[in-house]
């Protein structure tokens, strides 16, 4: 019960920090969620980033489980709130206000200077990730060819987790 | 639903809050592997909802915002649709399915995620992950990072985080705002100005070379 108000604070901080995608919180989420209030362990965060990868929707759902662990349903429904309340207001606002802003010449210097920062925010986390995810050669040979077969064939990454799912069925048990 | 384009007029002239709740409620439960391409298919080419310009403009507003893209999107295409009730009915949609699947998922691995099995299959696909967010970069970075200058930011933004452990906000705030100057209004006129001009001695060029053959 008591960790709500905690759970609330950390992820409505943590959504924005979302800026271009989920995975650039990664790194704070790590820290804030396994280092500072124990929810989880490091391996566990990884597992879960993985299972919301087979599930549909925005990718960085498997908060509600974290928000469980730490607080039951309610804790669940607070992280929900605070992750995605705040940013879908600041969304609501932006669109209603960037066509006025067409005219603002700073509109396009934000854009520009955001994006690659938020790549690299997104390499961050991808970093983050990897440091707990790559753990041997058969790991990183997963990895690059996911990425391979990406980048040259237009293919749902659906069906490559799956397929990385099976091949670690095999090959780790 | 839609038998026509007549009909698909008529249900972009007035789509109800329900029907807006029910269709983002299924991209929500269906796109496996990433929102955005879902969101496409579905608003653009099958509801007739926004047009193909509006929704990349629409994904670019989400992409430059804090919040996920599928969840930017769904309240930009909401709102236009319905407002305040239509965005609120497009977030939620788009939520419902996937909370519900990752609560109950976050149950399950609670009591048996160290089975040998299921710590397998999680091996691989958090590999598998790793991949996909490095391809997600390689798209955004080759779509819009034209200049070495935002190499450079880019760079920044990454040691930052994870050499100097920065946390995510300072990178964001310092690092974003010294690219925001640096791609001042004055800056871009500049480069657009280059842009033509080497566009415009190109055209010259190949008058040149055409002239004496």
């Amino acid at each position: 019960m008591s960790q709500i108000p905690t759970l609330i604070r950390v992820f409505a901080y943590l959504s924005i920090l979302t800026v271009g995608g989920g995975m650039a919180a990664f790194p704070e989420m790590e820290y804030l969620s396994v280092d500072v209030h124990h929810w989880l362990t490091k391996e566990q965060l990884i597992h879960l980033y993985s299972i919301g990868q087979m599930a549909p929707g925005p990718n960085m759902m498997m908060i509600v489980a974290i928000g469980d662990w730490a607080g039951g349903i309610l804790g669940a429904l607070a992280v929900l709130i605070a992750f995605f309340l705040p940013t879908a207001l600041l969304a609501y606002a932006a669109g209603r206000g960037w066509k006025k802003l067409e005219t603002w010449p700073w509109r396009d210097s934000i854009q520009r200077g955001l994006a690659p920062v938020s790549i690299g925010l997104l390499l961050a986390g991808c970093y983050t990730m990897a440091k707990g995810a790559i753990t041997g050669t058969e790991t990183a040979a997963i990895a690059a060819g996911v990425l391979l077969i990406l980048l040259h064939y237009k293919i749902n990454p659906a069906l490559l987790v799956a397929a990385s799912a099976v091949v670690g069925f095999i090959s780790f048990r | 639903m839609n038998e026509g384009t007549e009909a698909e007029q008529a249900a972009r002239a007035d789509v109800s809050v329900a029907r807006i709740f029910r269709e983002f409620l299924v991209i929500g439960a269906i796109s496996f592997g990433g929102a955005v391409p879902y969101l496409r298919g579905r608003l653009v080419e099958k509801d007739g909802w926004v047009d193909d310009k509006e929704f990349v403009e629409m994904l670019s507003i989400s992409q430059s915002l804090p919040g996920l893209n599928a969840t930017n999107l769904a309240i930009l295409v909401g709102q236009k649709l319905k407002g305040v009730p239509g965005a609120a009915a497009a977030l939620l949609g788009m939520c419902l399915p996937g909370a519900v699947i990752l609560y109950v998922a976050g149950i399950l691995y609670y009591h048996h995620g160290d089975r040998a099995a299921s710590a397998a299959i999680l091996k691989g696909v958090a590999a598998a992950a790793v991949g996909l967010v490095l391809q997600t970069a390689i798209q955004l970075g080759r779509r819009s990072l034209d200049t070495r200058v935002d190499l450079i930011f880019m760079g920044m933004t990454v040691v930052a985080v994870d050499y100097y452990r920065l946390s995510v906000l300072w990178a964001l705030l310092g690092v974003g705002l010294l690219a925001v100057l640096w791609h001042n209004p004055r800056q871009l006129a500049r480069q657009r100005a280059a842009k033509a001009a080497a566009k415009a001695q190109g055209a010259m060029a190949g008058i040149a070379e055409a002239g004496p053959a």
